[in-house]
C-alpha cells in the first residue's frame, strides 16, 4: 500500500510525466490557450491513461515478454521487440472504442471529449507511459496506479499552464518571444516550482 | 535557373532554418527536450528521427495512390512503428550504451508530431522523391535544435562536449561552477525558449 502511495506521489509531483520526461508537449502547448478545453483534455488523457496502461501491462506480460508465451507452449519466445507496434496500436483501438461507447452512452460527455480523444491516439504521454511502465517493471496493481496517477499529473500540469496563459495575455512580452517562446520558459519555471517536491521523503 | 530556386532546394532546406519543424511548426519538443542532456544522445537521436522520417515520407508518398482515406491514420502508424522497431534494434545492436541512455524515447519517435504532420501534410500529396529531400530537410532541422540545445546543456551543465571536459580546470580553481540547473528539466524548457526567442529574431531581419 505504501508503494501504491508512493507511486501516485511521485508521478503526480515528482515525475511529472509533462513537467519531468517532457511527454505530451504537444497538445500541451496546442491547447493551453483556453482554462476549458484544458479541463477537458486532461480529464480526457487521465481517462485514456487508466484505461491502456493496465491493458497494455496484460498485454505484455501475458503475450510479449521474454517467456510469456510459456501457457501457449513457447517458453523460449521472446516478442518483446514488438512491443512499441502493439502498444500503439491497443491505445488507437481503446481510444476509437471509448469514442464510439461515449457517443453512444453519454452525449454531453462525447460533447466534452469528443474532439480531444482522436488526438489523445498519438499523445506521447499515453504512449510513453507504457513504455515507462515496462522499463520500470512495475506489478499489475501499480501500472493501475502509476497511470491514473500520471494522468492527474499531465492534467495538473495543463490546467496550472491555461490558468499562467490566461494572465499572460495582459502582460507585455518582448517582441519574438511571444507565444512559444514565452510558454516554454513559463513551463520551465512551472518544472522547477515542481522539482521541489523532490525533497519531501516518504 | 539557379539551384537556389529550383522546388527541391526549397523543399530541402526551408525546414532547416525557416519553417524549422521545432521552433516554427512547434511539432515534436517531447524528445528534443529530453535527449539533449548530452551532446552524444542528442545527435543519435537526431540521426534516428531523420532516418524514420526519410523513410517513412518515401514509403508513404510511394503507396499514397493505394491508401483508402479513411484508415490512412494506422496505415501510416504501422509504417512508422516498423522503422522505430528498425531502428530501435540497429541501435541495441551497434550502441547499446546510448540506447539504454534514451530509454523509452526511441520508442516515442512513433508518437513524435514531426512525422505524422509530414506524412499528413507532405507524403501524401507530394512524388516520392521531394517527399523523401523533406523528410530529410525536416529532420535535419530537428536535429540542428537537438544539437544547439545540448551543446548549450552540456557545455554549461557539466562543462564537458561529448563526454570531454572542455572548460579548463583553471576556471574551476578561480571559482566557476557547473550550472547545475541546465542538466536538469527546467532548463532545458528555458534553453528551448531562448533558442526560439534568437531565431525568431533573427529572422525577421
Amino acid at each position: 500500500m505504501e508503494n501504491l502511495i508512493s507511486i501516485f506521489l511521485n508521478s503526480v509531483f515528482v515525475g511529472n510525466i509533462l513537467l519531468a520526461y517532457f511527454l505530451g508537449m504537444c497538445s500541451f502547448l496546442a491547447i493551453s490557450g483556453n482554462m476549458e478545453p484544458a479541463v477537458g483534455l486532461g480529464f480526457a488523457v487521465t481517462f485514456v491513461l487508466s484505461i491502456t496502461t493496465p491493458i497494455n501491462w496484460l498485454v505484455y506480460h501475458y503475450l510479449l515478454a521474454p517467456g510469456a508465451l510459456a501457457w501457449a507452449g513457447l517458453p523460449l519466445t521472446d516478442l518483446s521487440f514488438l512491443k512499441f507496434i502493439i502498444f500503439i496500436a491497443v491505445i488507437a483501438a481503446i481510444v476509437q472504442a471509448l469514442e464510439m461507447i461515449i457517443d453512444r452512452y453519454s452525449p454531453p460527455l462525447y460533447m466534452a471529449l469528443g474532439v480531444f480523444l482522436p488526438l489523445i491516439a498519438v499523445n506521447c504521454a499515453i504512449l510513453g507511459t507504457s513504455l515507462f511502465m515496462v522499463e520500470r517493471d512495475y506489478n499489475f496493481m501499480e501500472s493501475v496506479v502509476f497511470g491514473a496517477s500520471s494522468g492527474m499529473g499531465w492534467m495538473l500540469a495543463i490546467v496550472t499552464m491555461a490558468g499562467i496563459r490566461k494572465k499572460l495575455r495582459y502582460a507585455d512580452v518582448p517582441e519574438g518571444l511571444e507565444g512559444f517562446g514565452i510558454s516554454m520558459i513559463v513551463t520551465g519555471l512551472m518544472a522547477m516550482a515542481f522539482m521541489l517536491f523532490s525533497g519531501i521523503t516518504l | 535557373m539557379k539551384i537556389t530556386r529550383t522546388k527541391a532546394f526549397k523543399v530541402f532546406f526551408n525546414p532547416i532554418w525557416e519553417s524549422n519543424p521545432i521552433s516554427g511548426q512547434i511539432l515534436g519538443i517531447c524528445s528534443a527536450l529530453a535527449v539533449t542532456v548530452q551532446l552524444k544522445t542528442a545527435i543519435v537521436m537526431g540521426l534516428a528521427l531523420t532516418f524514420v522520417l526519410a523513410c517513412s515520407n518515401l514509403s508513404i508518398s510511394l503507396i499514397r495512390k493505394l491508401i483508402p482515406r479513411n484508415i490512412r491514420i494506422i496505415v501510416e502508424l504501422t509504417i512508422i512503428a516498423t522503422l522505430v522497431i528498425f531502428a530501435d534494434q540497429v541501435l541495441k545492436a551497434f550502441l547499446y550504451d546510448i540506447s539504454k541512455q534514451l530509454s523509452v524515447f526511441v520508442g516515442l519517435i512513433i508518437t513524435n508530431c514531426i512525422i505524422m504532420a509530414r506524412a499528413e501534410t507532405y507524403a501524401l500529396g507530394n512524388p516520392p522523391l521531394l517527399s523523401l529531400l523533406d523528410g530529410i530537410g525536416n529532420g535535419l532541422g530537428y536535429s540542428q535544435i537537438l544539437i544547439t540545445v545540448a551543446v548549450l546543456r552540456e557545455l554549461l551543465g557539466a562543462g564537458k562536449l561529448f563526454g570531454f571536459q572542455v572548460i579548463p580546470n583553471a576556471f574551476y580553481a578561480a571559482g566557476y561552477e557547473n550550472m547545475g540547473f541546465m542538466v536538469l528539466a527546467p532548463g532545458a524548457f528555458i534553453a528551448i525558449g531562448l533558442i526560439v526567442w534568437l531565431q525568431k529574431t533573427v529572422s525577421k531581419e
